[in-house]
């Protein structure tokens, strides 16, 4: 039962096969029998999960047919859920209960889905291989020896191996599509304003995007008609129509063009991820996709520019854990200056604290304009690429990450050689375009998911979810199994 | 490079209050990566305009009219609270 998708397992609710809370159970069973060696999750919410589940049970059985009735997701421990933790993965939200629910579960509760609990991340989402968690290492189903990529690995790695049908995850530089293309799963980057951004613990808030982490691109669609949408709450959640994103699964792609961009080609990508990308190009053309070549020159630019603003946005957004209003205080200090600075410093783990600094730096006087103002500039260069490259094409096809997934402690004391895995991702987040991850092959040097991704206009997700629904159709990469 | 870096300025604008052995990873830290993004002075960006918003967003306003508020005891998720009130150490 647990390996079923959403769409199979909404069918078999439908028909009775079996219910709600049978699912769920399965799916806790699931969960610990492999938690031991995953460790995705840091915290569960059974009880919750069940009462929704014989809730589901009950309107299913009065005919309801909300779109995700009865089936059990789980989401990354940053998104908040009224009464349950919300920690960030950090010792400064340890004991950090959410007063409230974040647009997302307002409307995932309203869908009827299960919340099955809350998974592993790095701290604030500052990181690429979910091993800044304060609470615990994740690892790669398919490579115990291996991350399952950040910051969202949690998430992805409790997808790939079966401990929900779905999850949730937030995207800041890749976040969602670099752990979904680690552990073989699909991961969808929605546009910058897309999804409402209300109850998510903020990291980076220009850069900042909710999406879904599933088993299939159509599972990705499904969930997409249940969060995205405009939310008076945010006022950056774009006031546009949110289309069907079921209906845009069969379009045709006749017509379409998919323009290839030289630069992801070069330097520093392994060749298996290469043969497999070009394969899965191939694939695209045989499907009726045009190929054309285009050119994003400033590529090479985008990790330094993310880090600048992405640092700078956060070192402002953290600056609100000072323990008073919420989480984690420190005992030892005798004035409201002493006790800030010992929170903060006892509260934040290393990664955190180095972004900070680095953030603080960028923005500090005599430096905004050198770092902060050139990073924005830099960004707006960035952003004309796409524009450039979009005149040309509809989707851009390139590889998700250079490499597969790493071994875990392999890049953490290099911070460089982490942010630059991320070198394929970050670019959409700039330019704030949507962008897909999907399994495109394995490796035959280790043995790791390698991954395909697409990127498309603003408000184009559509696109993104055609073509990857047929690329899914065709080929049988997102089927393959962790062996565990 | 590290004549940039004021380590201490810089924590201390952070409100953070580092450890010897921390600050002195840090400043190596942002040696390196202030290296690293130095390589965006390669490229001229005399008449560019920043982006801060990628969408064309202005004002957001909405009609002015009472809603309910959320019921909420904030103070509940405070590590000090009393009478009502946010407690924490003595100012003055």
């Amino acid at each position: 039962m647990h390996r079923k998708t959403i769409l199979q397992a909404k069918d078999d609710l439908q028909k009775k096969k079996y219910s709600s809370v049978e699912l769920t159970e399965a799916i806790y069973k699931r969960i610990s029998d492999v938690e031991p060696k995953v460790q995705a999750y840091v915290h569960l919410t059974r009880d919750i999960a069940l009462k929704q589940a014989q809730e589901a049970d009950k309107n299913l059985g009065a005919g309801s047919n909300a779109p995700l009735l009865g089936i059990p997701i789980a989401l990354k421990d940053l998104i908040c859920m009224q009464n349950v933790r919300t920690t960030c993965s950090s010792k400064m939200l340890d004991q950090f209960i959410s007063p409230y629910d974040a647009t997302v579960v307002n409307r995932l509760k309203k869908a009827g889905a299960v919340i099955l609990g809350k998974t592993n991340m790095d701290e604030f989402a500052m990181g690429s291989s979910t091993e800044n968690s304060w609470h615990h290492p994740t690892m790669n189903p398919w490579d115990l020896q291996r991350i399952p990529g950040g910051s969202s690995g949690g998430s992805a790695a409790a997808v790939a191996a079966h401990e929900c049908l779905a999850a949730l995850g937030s995207d800041t530089g890749g976040s969602i599509r670099q752990p979904a293309n680690f552990c073989g799963i699909t991961g969808l980057k929605p546009t910058y304003g897309r999804v409402s951004r209300f109850g998510l613990v903020a990291f980076a808030s220009s850069l900042d995007q909710i999406g879904p982490m599933t088993k299939t691109v159509a599972d990705s669609a499904l969930l997409m008609n249940v969060i995205a949408g405009n939310d008076p709450k945010d006022s950056t959640s774009a006031n546009v129509e949110r289309p069907d994103f079921m209906k845009g699964l069969d379009r045709s792609l006749s017509g379409l063009k998919m323009g290839i961009p030289k630069e992801y080609f070069t330097s520093g990508i392994d060749s298996e991820v290469e043969k497999s990308v070009e394969e899965a190009i191939k694939t695209l053309e045989s499907l009726g996709v045009e190929k054309v070549e285009v050119s994003l020159p400033h590529l090479k630019y985008s990790v330094a520019t993310y880090y600048i603003i992405a640092s700078a946005e956060a070192s402002t957004n953290l600056s609100r854990y000072d323990g008073v209003k919420y989480g984690y205080r420190s005992k030892k200090s005798d004035n409201l200056l002493e006790m800030y600075m010992n929170t903060r410093q006892d509260g934040f783990g290393e990664e955190v604290k180095r972004r900070i600094m680095l953030g603080t730096f960028v923005l500090s006087s005599g430096y905004y304009d050198a770092y902060y103002l050139k990073g924005q500039k830099v960004r707006t260069l960035i952003k004309q690429d796409f524009e450039n490259a979009f005149n040309q094409c509809d989707v851009i096809v390139a590889p998700n990450s250079p490499v597969t997934a790493f071994k875990l402690k392999e890049r953490i004391d290099d911070p460089i050689k982490m942010y630059l895995s991320d070198i394929y991702t970050i670019s959409a987040n700039l330019a704030g375009i949507p962008g897909i991850a999907i399994p495109c092959g394995i490796s035959k040097t280790d043995g790791m998911p390698i991954g395909l991704q697409l990127m498309s206009r603003h408000f184009d997700e559509e696109s993104l979810i055609a073509v990857g629904h047929h690329f899914q159709k065709n080929t049988d990469h997102h089927l393959q199994q962790p062996p565990l | 490079m590290s004549d940039k870096i004021d380590i201490n300025k810089i924590a201390k604008l952070s409100r953070l209050k580092l450890t010897e052995t921390e600050s002195t990873k840090i400043v190596l830290y942002l040696e390196q990566v202030i290296e690293y993004i130095d390589k965006l002075n390669e490229l001229d960006t005399t008449n560019i305009e920043p982006t801060s918003h990628i969408l064309p967003v202005q004002n957001v306003f909405r009609e002015d009219i009472v809603l309910d508020s959320a019921d909420i005891n904030y103070l509940a998720a405070s590590p000090s609270s009393n009478k009502g009130h946010y407690e924490v150490p003595k100012i003055i």
